[in-house]
């Protein structure tokens, strides 16, 4: 088991033939993940080809003719800011269940209004803006995470569960784990902008829910108020062990830290506020990023 | 990126706000010629114009006489002698450093004594994905204080991004804060004026601190800060064309023209990373076994998901441009990519820069092995390149070397 993606997930790209959106297709399918088409307004008839793959995806003008053609229903978006937020509506008018939102740059207020347009449609999730992606390891990769720092977990075993507001940072955290020997059930970049889709409360519950997910690792960093309302979940919902790290314990406050939504306003969204929440709900809190694993194994020693 | 008050306030009377009448001026001679205009035979207030805030409370560094950044001025004489101090001297308010900030800019504005303030605000709730219109008639106060102290007192409104605040919702408003008869009308109008402003140009932060009702019964915008959303800047060229470098750091906007993200800190080990969430990450942990030491982070730098030459050259550049700086720690992780490209690039930055402090380079990722031999050979060219091959290690490493 795994949450959101697996090996049978059917997934098309937004923005299939700009450079981004054509290179991090191609190393999707080279992971193995099952992508079925592309869209791309004015190229629909055309076939693209992966460079290193080889293999080839029909590419349409609209997401809802690619998916009544290709039955998709997931989605990867490379869509330039501009028209990214309406791109991210685009999918969940035709269906698309899962969103994964890579773009960086979106407008706030463009954001606000996605997330109404998806309130009524409870059965589409969306995932970032402004994140790496999601990848279930060995079964399927929608981003721009590298696949091989992931380790799968084998028949039967169990794994952690991810989930991070970072790129690089969150690379680093499954580096470790896989480094220690703790396989990964599904790594979720959730995004680093002031509005996002899926929150971390939604993943902690999907992978407490998840019976093939033993521990959690949470990524946080400053800004906003969303890791205390998670640590509040975790105390009263989640049973299984959580480990965490907040990014930004020296980030002076009223500057943004190069994500969109990492900063310290009006006295609310420091580090300090995050972790002392996170330690009250009993959760093990990694005390720099060098400590991701190992505050994992903590974790799971502590449960024990 | 923000704007100075007279931009913001021009923004809000243009969409309908009522803003008292100023004159931008640069020298004390148009500061003596504006108060002949707006003194009505009374007085005018002269204003600096610095995106520091408590620029009232603050005091013009090295300046005989107890004057801030706002000064009511009852004589042209008066008038022009303050602009001249203001003009020559750095402002010192407890948002700039203890340097303070020069002012190049002044407004002077038509007196309008207020009687009563009030605060207006909209800013995203991230909880909600929405933004609120927040108001509270404990106004001219620092609203952060009132927040944290009698969060009660403070009104919140959420507005629907399709259609920005609606008139019921402003007349309310309006009422709850105290507002009578005519007054409320007028309160209203600004606050609608403050939503269209936001809605319209992509604020992330719009105050009007105060908004007050005059002497004279008037009701006007005082002072006004708006923040506006980077990312939306590609669609609003006029608001983009308000950007003041003059009141940025200008590393900072030197970094920025080269797409990098940097943000100026006090402490001098200097940091070159890939990703804001590891950037970050990076600063703390230099801290973490720095701190004893008093050694910290000189600057947050990402050069984005994946490290061109150019973008390392730049960013070393800046980083040196610091005297400060006694060593650098570069972390990066690769993603796809090969870590000895990344390794060739920063070899090339480091033979086009110099670098004349120790560097500690620790890189992960897709053939790290490889990049290891690239950084080791390239020790004859580079003495003070160190590798480290774990981020604690490189960490104390770097402390150690700038202690």
């Amino acid at each position: 088991m795994s949450i959101l993606v697996d090996k049978s997930t059917r997934i098309i790209c937004q923005g299939l033939t700009g450079s981004a959106g054509s290179f991090h297709t191609d190393q999707c399918l080279l992971y193995g993940s099952q992508f079925v088409g592309g869209v791309t307004p004015k190229k629909g008839g055309t076939t693209w080809k992966g460079e290193k793959s080889g293999k080839e995806l029909p590419v349409f003008n609209t997401v809802s003719e690619a998916v009544k053609a290709t039955g998709a229903s997931a989605s990867m978006i490379f869509v330039p800011p501009v028209g990214a937020a309406d791109a991210i509506m685009e999918a969940a008018d035709a269906g698309i269940q899962v969103i994964v939102a890579i773009t960086e740059g979106i407008p706030v207020l463009d954001m606000a209004k996605a997330k109404r347009f998806l309130k009524p449609k409870p059965r589409t999730r969306l995932i970032g803006p402004n994140c790496p992606g999601v990848i279930t390891p060995g079964a399927c990769k929608i981003g721009i995470m590298p696949g091989h720092i992931h380790k799968p977990c084998g028949p039967g075993e169990k794994g952690v569960g991810v989930i991070s507001r970072s790129g690089t940072l969150t690379y680093e955290a499954v580096f470790q784990l896989t480094a220690l020997g703790l396989p990964q059930t599904t790594c979720v970049g959730i995004g680093g902008d002031p509005i996002i889709g899926t929150t971390q409360i939604e993943l902690l519950e999907m992978f407490q829910n998840d019976p093939q997910t033993s521990a959690i690792l949470m990524i946080g960093e400053i800004g906003g108020t969303a890791e205390e309302q998670a640590a509040v979940f975790v105390s009263k919902s989640v049973t299984k062990p959580v480990a965490a790290f907040i990014a930004g314990q020296t980030a002076p406050p009223g500057r943004r830290m190069g994500h969109a939504g990492a900063i310290i306003s009006g006295g609310s969204g420091s580090a300090k506020d995050k972790i002392a929440a996170l330690e009250r709900a009993g959760i093990e809190v990694a005390p720099t990023p060098a400590d991701l694993g190992s505050a994992v194994q903590k974790a799971m020693a502590r449960k024990k | 990126m923000k704007v100075h008050e007279y931009q913001a306030k021009e923004l809000l009377a243009a969409a309908g706000a009522n803003v008292p009448k100023h004159i931008v001026v640069k020298t004390p001679d148009e500061a003596a010629a504006a108060f002949d205009q707006l003194s009505n035979g009374g007085g005018v207030v002269v204003k600096a114009q610095v995106h520091a805030g408590g620029r009232g409370q603050g005091q013009l560094i090295g300046f005989s006489d107890k004057l801030g950044g706002v000064k009511f001025c009852t004589s042209k004489e008066k008038a022009k002698a303050v602009a001249e101090a203001m003009l020559t001297h750095h402002l010192k308010t407890k948002q700039t450093g203890p340097e303070g900030t020069k002012i190049q800019t002044l407004i002077v504005q038509a007196d309008a004594e207020p009687a009563k303030e009030f605060y207006l605000g909209m800013v995203l709730d991230r909880s909600i994905g929405v933004p609120v219109m927040m108001a509270s008639a404990e106004g001219g106060m620092d609203i952060e204080e009132v927040a944290a102290k009698h969060p009660e007192k403070i009104l919140k409104v959420p507005v629907a991004p399709e259609t920005g605040l609606l008139p019921f919702q402003a007349r309310r408003l309006a009422y709850e804060l105290g507002f009578v008869g005519d007054q409320a009308a007028k309160a209203e109008k600004i606050m609608l004026a403050l939503s269209k402003v936001y809605r319209d140009k992509d604020a992330s932060l719009a105050e009007i601190n105060p908004l007050a009702i005059t002497k004279s019964g008037d009701v006007v915008v005082l002072d006004a800060k708006f923040d506006f959303d980077d990312n939306a800047l590609f669609r609003h060229k006029d608001i983009a064309a308000l950007r003041d470098e003059n009141e940025e750091n200008p590393a900072e906007v030197r970094a920025g023209k080269a797409n990098l993200n940097f943000i100026q800190l006090d402490g001098t080990i200097g940091c070159l990373v890939n990703g804001a969430g590891l950037a970050m990450a990076t600063m703390d942990i230099i801290n973490y076994h720095g701190k004893a030491h008093g050694v910290g982070p000189a600057n947050f730098l990402d050069v984005g998901g994946s490290v061109t030459a150019e973008g390392a050259i730049e960013g070393f550049r800046i980083i040196l441009s610091d005297p400060k700086v006694k060593g650098i720690l570069v972390n990066v992780f690769g993603g796809i990519a090969s870590c000895a490209t990344i390794a060739e690039a920063l070899v090339k930055a480091g033979k086009e820069v110099g670098f004349k402090v120790p560097v500690v380079v620790r890189l992960e990722g897709n053939e790290v092995e490889k990049a290891r031999v690239i950084l080791s050979q390239a020790s004859a060219d580079l003495p003070t390149l160190k590798t480290a091959n774990d981020l604690t290690t490189a960490a104390k490493m770097v402390v150690e070397l700038s202690k």
